[in-house]
């Protein structure tokens, strides 16, 4: 574990992120998740809880009528999180609410897309309001997320 | 076996622990350092994990047919400062509403709306989880 412990400037260090001047319209780079793959699933399954084997097994999902085990949504949500804490600083969220919209699949690819949509200026700092996106290589939105920052001055 | 609107859990404790913490981070892809350090904050998804404390018979029953039940929605609200690994919280949970439309193709879908209400020690209020569940009117179909 010690090894993912990134330098100061590599993406995700407090010091690479640009928060201090966000608009509203402005974007980040979107960033790709995948190819995401069953491992990934499993990984989400014991850091949530939520072991149900729609997720892992692909025996219990086809019985169920599906082609294979597709993702939790929780867990392209966590996705969406990391893109939007790796933005606008893990330390500074207040709200973040997805919807889920479309399944996941093993080897698909996300890539997540986000936009200032409100800024207020409060007496403990600047709350900046955000749409996200998680897309599928098809074109098909995975899920969707509003979320707030309170970044300090 | 479902729990009416207004009706809530009994209170259980959720400990924040760096471990899971980490191991959260680790699934969700990020390398953040705010969640690797000792007193990290939890990511804004993570209390999804509260569920795992609650003893048999804390939660409140959703009540909808696990084969047709849908997630549709979750959201989690921070009143202030992030909880962090060391501190303990207290969830509750309450079924917030309940609303029926009719499903696309006949029938009708449920919505439960399900609230888990986070407190710190001093017992003030620090964050909030709002999760719809739904039942679809049908055997659930891929897309």
């Amino acid at each position: 574990m010690a090894s993912n412990i990134p330098a100061a400037g590599t993406p995700g260090a407090t010091a690479a992120v640009d928060a201090s001047t966000p608009r509203v319209g402005s974007s980040p780079e979107p960033r790709r998740f995948g190819p995401l793959t069953r491992q990934m699933f499993v990984r989400y399954a014991g850091a949530s809880g939520d072991f149900n084997p729609m997720h892992y097994d692909d025996t219990f999902a086809q019985r169920a009528g599906y082609r294979s085990v597709f993702s939790q949504g929780m867990h392209q949500a966590a996705l969406l999180a990391t893109f939007a804490t790796d933005w606008l600083g893990a330390e500074n969220v207040r709200r973040f609410a997805v919807r889920f919209r479309e399944q996941v699949w093993p080897d698909d690819v996300l890539t997540c897309i986000g936009v200032v949509t409100a800024i207020e200026e409060r007496p403990d700092g600047r709350l900046v309001s955000v749409d996200l996106t998680a897309t599928r290589q098809t074109g098909g939105v995975a899920v969707t997320a509003t979320a707030d920052f309170l970044l300090p001055r | 076996m479902s729990s009416p609107v207004g009706a809530t859990g009994t209170e259980f404790e959720f400990p924040i622990e760096r471990g899971k913490i980490r191991e959260f981070a680790l699934a969700m892809q990020s390398e953040a350092p705010a969640y690797l350090r000792p007193d990290a904050v939890i990511p804004p998804t993570f209390l999804i994990n509260a569920a795992r404390w609650a003893p048999e018979g804390a939660r409140v029953e959703v009540g909808f047919d696990r084969r047709r039940l849908l997630h549709g929605e979750q959201e989690y609200v921070f009143h202030g400062p992030l909880p962090r690994a060391g501190q303990t919280l207290y969830a509750t949970e309450r079924v917030a509403d309940r609303y029926e439309k009719p499903g696309r193709r006949g029938g009708v879908m449920k919505f439960a709306v399900i609230v888990t209400e986070f407190r710190d020690e001093a017992g003030t209020l620090v964050a909030e989880g709002r999760a719809t569940f739904i039942e679809t009117a049908k055997p659930t179909e891929e897309k």
